[in-house]
């Protein structure tokens, strides 16, 4: 089976972003007002062919943990769905 | 005999031929080894020097540590050899696990390239053996993603275990506790953002790196025997 996966990698908590700290400063001299906590991440998009959810699932973790994501800097959220022709 | 230090190249370095350079001028023997290779041609020491391994994709260092030369970089640190990563060579080795923490965009988003004053922490390592401590030293800086970090708990064990190598003096990049080099435990690995095979002639401003480079050329000899 084929399933469309989704990662977002984004700084952990307690990690300084800043990227996302100076965007933040920057929104209200373009007059945007009341945008807090701003975290710049990346996303992933792929296909993996798989027997099941759970193990398309596990192998994501896997690819997230040792290579996707810096696990001492960052967070990941992952996304599996099944295949669409997408 | 002269110790022969080996300086590995990834596609988009761009400092190995300054850390050649540098190693010879010190009397040192110094050549090029390729990112392809799996074996280090039996060299005493390795720089992993500056650059752009792969692009910095993912992340400075993501995709260099997978190289078959690092494989045999880990095991030749595991047997004690002396290791030091220079700038991009620091973030691929804290990728690769073989130093702790990590290296995030400078505090203020600013590309630096710039002289910083370095201050010797420690002369228990490979990279300031033959310094003399709280020595400072004026070394070049020149990146984007400088910023050491780390959790507290490792904060404190660098702290109690002396593992802070070079600190700047003053804080160029928002590097937590002003670290600008770490080792591992054993002491035999290194990593620095700063560049001191761009400061081992008067011509380029300061000589100060000199004294670190020899003592790796000297931590080599010794491994060597």
């Amino acid at each position: 089976m084929r399933f469309d996966v989704q990662v977002e990698t984004r700084p952990r908590a307690g990690i300084a972003d800043p990227e996302g700290s100076t965007i933040e400063r920057s929104l209200p001299a373009l007059g945007f007002e009341g945008i807090t906590d701003v975290r710049v991440g990346k996303s992933f998009r792929f296909h993996v062919d798989a027997d099941d959810e759970a193990s398309a699932t596990a192998l994501v973790e896997d690819v997230c943990a040792r290579f996707l994501t810096n696990p001492v800097i960052e967070d990941s959220t992952i996304t599996v769905t099944e295949g669409s022709t997408v | 005999m002269a110790a022969r230090i080996g300086v590995v190249l990834f596609p988009g370095s761009n400092c190995e031929h300054d850390a050649v350079e540098a190693i010879r001028t010190l009397g040192g023997d110094a050549e090029v080894l390729w990112h392809g290779d799996d074996d280090l041609r039996g060299v005493d020491g390795v720089i992993v020097p500056g650059g752009f391994a792969h692009g910095d994709y993912l992340r400075p260092g993501a995709i260099a540590r997978f190289s078959p030369v690092m494989q045999a970089v880990q095991s030749f640190a595991a047997d004690g050899g002396p290791v030091v990563g220079i700038c991009n060579g620091f973030q691929v080795l804290t990728e690769a696990g073989m130093l702790p923490g990590a290296l995030q965009k400078n505090a203020g988003l600013k590309f630096l390239c710039r002289m910083a004053t370095l201050r010797v922490e420690t002369t228990d390592s490979v990279l300031t053996s033959g310094t003399e401590p709280g020595a400072e030293l004026r070394v070049p800086v020149n990146h984007f993603e400088g910023n050491y970090t780390c959790d507290d708990e490792t904060l404190a064990m660098l702290r109690s275990e002396d593992r802070v190598v070079v600190r700047y003096v003053e804080n160029v990049n928002g590097s937590v506790d002003g670290i600008a080099g770490v080792c591992n435990e054993g002491r035999n690995v290194v990593g620095l953002m700063p560049h001191p095979e761009r400061a081992c002639d008067d011509l380029l401003g300061s000589s100060d790196g000199a004294p670190l480079l020899r003592s790796l050329l000297e931590s080599a000899a010794k491994a060597a025997v």
